[in-house]
């Protein structure tokens, strides 16, 4: 059966799990199940850059995903990065199981603010729309507006609005009410 | 849907090169991998990637920069950016002397690569638009598209492919409407010059001072109303064609002028004191005798023999009416599915009325009764009734008081007539009177007739 799992790598706070179950609940009529936290995998910290390597995570995350996870979200708080690019707000695979998303720079103190709980929730509602989007196929949207626009600064990540276009939207409908190999 | 660009990654490092293909995977682009510099090539010799992201340090075999001369080789077409770990001056220069088409210090913020996929992918596909329009317009005037079977004709068209790929200078002499400017194209289109610009300019439409800024350009204040700087014609041919057509009705001083570009092939904007110097094939034309206008001091002769080095000499179509039938056939063709009427030929009575007319419009004029012909016609063929008003026009049918005057005061007189009737719209009065807008143009002048 078609579910959706949900792990945080290290320690993140339960209240920022309940709003990412409650995100996939609302967006995805697949059952949410929780496993237990992972730790950080070892060497997955790169010291030179003071960043994790967003690729060790994500394979952590496939490691850990019961054999009948359809879908696997990792939270982490770790900032992510990938060699050729100076951090990911999240990252995910493009019609895959396997998805991670960030909260390093969804916070507003990273950019020297103080802490909003708000603006934290939206954007990581945000993100977690937009990578889950990615694993069921979807591409980044030309439409600005869309959930599934190319965030690459937070500026981008505040401009877009918390839904899917109309064309996005329809492509997600498709995929859950059609059996998970069979794609559009 | 949108176009699906293939890019490669070139990395040892298999983190490296697949977390860069994830992320331009998320973006929509079909990207392949490769370890080193010969699974690059070996991947790009079935598929024609758009850009090539190649790092500059690999160990073993071929380094960055050699991968990416050998790339060059295999698919010129392929924009290169290298990918380097630290930036130094000494090797971003090499790598973009090699023909790099930038170079990427990593990490780089993911804006950064973002920004420079859709600007090289925007190019690409303007590129690509361009070679497909040129490709369109220079199968619109291939020599197969001037149709005839007349032995003149044959021997023409024969000489525009022997004179193509010269640079020598062409004039066409031949009635308005016999078709010039086609010939001209087609010289352009056959020759090494075909995916340069071919410009094209009606030395009759404008006034001296005018003609003058529209063929060498002017620099900013020169005359009222110039406010920048503007190429002239001569200099958007630059490496093309540019055809003067109706060159004969030229003022002594451009005469002068133009005598120098031909020489020279350098001339001065108006107003400038800076020389430009161009590269262009002139091809001119003009419906005039321009000998008798040399004799009569009309012309430059010195012009005329710069102009005059290849001649070609069209006949009207009254000279050739065996190709009617086929020109006919042709515009009926055309024209009927370019304005969606069913209308599949002539019948044997009409074309003999076409043979028989005797064409002072030529080809243009044929092509417009044609058009005529089918705009009013309910037949699935065009019907000699269809160009009876043909007929009586040659036989100047109606009762008419024609006064006792000179028969250029005739035709001031019609060219009036005609041009108040359509509101002073030269290219309908034109079209009325069965010659080309820029003879009309001419008359004008001539009789200074206000329009």
């Amino acid at each position: 059966m078609n579910a959706v799992y949900l792990v945080a790598i290290g320690s993140v706070a339960n209240p920022v799990l309940d709003w990412v179950e409650a995100t996939i609940a609302e967006w995805c009529p697949w059952p949410v199940w929780r496993v237990p936290p992972l730790a950080f995998p070892p060497d997955s910290f790169d010291m030179k850059r003071g960043q994790y390597k967003s690729v060790d995570i994500m394979k952590a995350v496939a490691r850990c995903a019961p054999p009948e996870a359809t879908r696997i979200l990792g939270v982490t708080e770790g900032d992510l990065a990938i060699p050729t690019l100076t951090f990911v707000f999240g990252q995910a695979q493009l019609d895959g199981a396997v998805a991670v998303v960030s909260l390093a720079r969804l916070r507003q103190e990273f950019y020297g603010l103080p802490a909003d709980e708000n603006v934290l929730r939206e954007r990581l509602v945000k993100e977690v729309l937009h990578e889950l989007g990615h694993t069921f196929g979807l591409t980044h949207c030309a439409e600005p507006k869309c959930v599934m626009s190319l965030a690459t600064h937070i500026g981008l990540v505040d401009s877009k609005e918390l839904r899917y276009c109309g064309h996005c939207g329809a492509h997600l409908v498709h995929r859950f009410t059609t059996p998970d190999g069979e794609k559009s | 849907m949108k176009k699906v660009w293939p890019i490669l990654v070139v990395d040892d490092e298999e983190v490296m090169s697949e977390s860069m293909a994830a992320w331009l995977r998320e973006d929509g682009y079909r990207v392949d991998t490769a370890p080193n510099g010969q699974g690059a090539l070996e991947l790009a010799k079935s598929t024609d990637y758009a850009i090539c992201f190649i790092d500059l340090k690999m160990p073993g075999g071929m380094d960055g920069i050699e991968t990416m001369m050998e790339m060059r080789r295999v698919r010129p077409d392929s924009s290169i950016i290298i990918i380097t770990a630290y930036a130094t001056v000494d090797t971003a220069i090499q790598a973009m002397k090699e023909g790099a088409q930038e170079y990427i210090v990593k990490p780089c913020h993911p804006q950064e690569i973002s920004m420079l996929v859709s600007r090289i992918l925007k190019l690409k596909k303007l590129q690509s638009e361009n070679v497909i329009l040129r490709k369109k317009i220079s199968r619109q005037y291939k020599h197969h598209d001037i149709i005839t079977k007349n032995p003149r004709m044959q021997e023409i068209l024969g000489l525009t492919q022997e004179i193509a790929s010269l640079r020598s200078t062409v004039l066409i002499r031949g009635e308005s409407g016999t078709g010039k400017e086609l010939v001209a194209r087609a010289i352009h289109y056959s020759g090494a010059r075909a995916d340069k610009p071919f410009v094209s300019v009606s030395c009759a439409a404008l006034t001296e001072t005018l003609l003058e800024s529209e063929l060498f350009g002017h620099e900013k204040g020169s005359f009222t109303g110039a406010d920048g700087q503007t190429k002239g014609k001569f200099e958007l041919a630059d490496g093309g064609t540019i055809f003067l057509d109706e060159i004969g009705d030229i003022s002594p001083k451009l005469q002068a002028d133009l005598l120098r570009v031909l020489q020279e092939r350098r001339f001065y904007r108006v107003g400038g004191t800076n020389e430009v110097s161009v590269d262009v094939r002139v091809i001119a034309a003009t419906n005039k005798n321009l000998p008798e206008e040399v004799k009569e001091g009309r012309f430059r002769d010195d012009l005329y023999y710069r102009l005059n080095v290849i001649e070609i000499h069209i006949p009207p179509l009254r000279e050739r009416r065996e190709d009617i039938p086929l020109l006919a056939e042709h515009f009926v063709q055309r024209i009927a599915s370019e304005l969606g009427k069913d209308i599949s030929g002539i019948s044997a009575d009409a074309l003999k009325i076409l043979i028989d007319h005797d064409w002072p419009g030529n080809v243009r004029e044929l092509e417009n009764v044609i058009e005529r012909a089918i705009v009013t016609s309910h037949n699935g063929t065009l019907e000699d009734g269809d160009f009876a008003w043909l007929t009586q026009r040659n036989k100047g049918g109606q009762s008419w008081d024609v006064p006792d005057v000179p028969l250029s005061e005739l035709e001031r007189r019609a060219i009036i007539a005609v041009l108040e009737r359509k509101q002073g719209n030269v290219k309908e009065a034109a079209l009325a009177l069965g010659i080309d807008r820029s003879t009309l143009y001419d008359k004008l002048k001539r009789y200074d007739i206000a329009h």
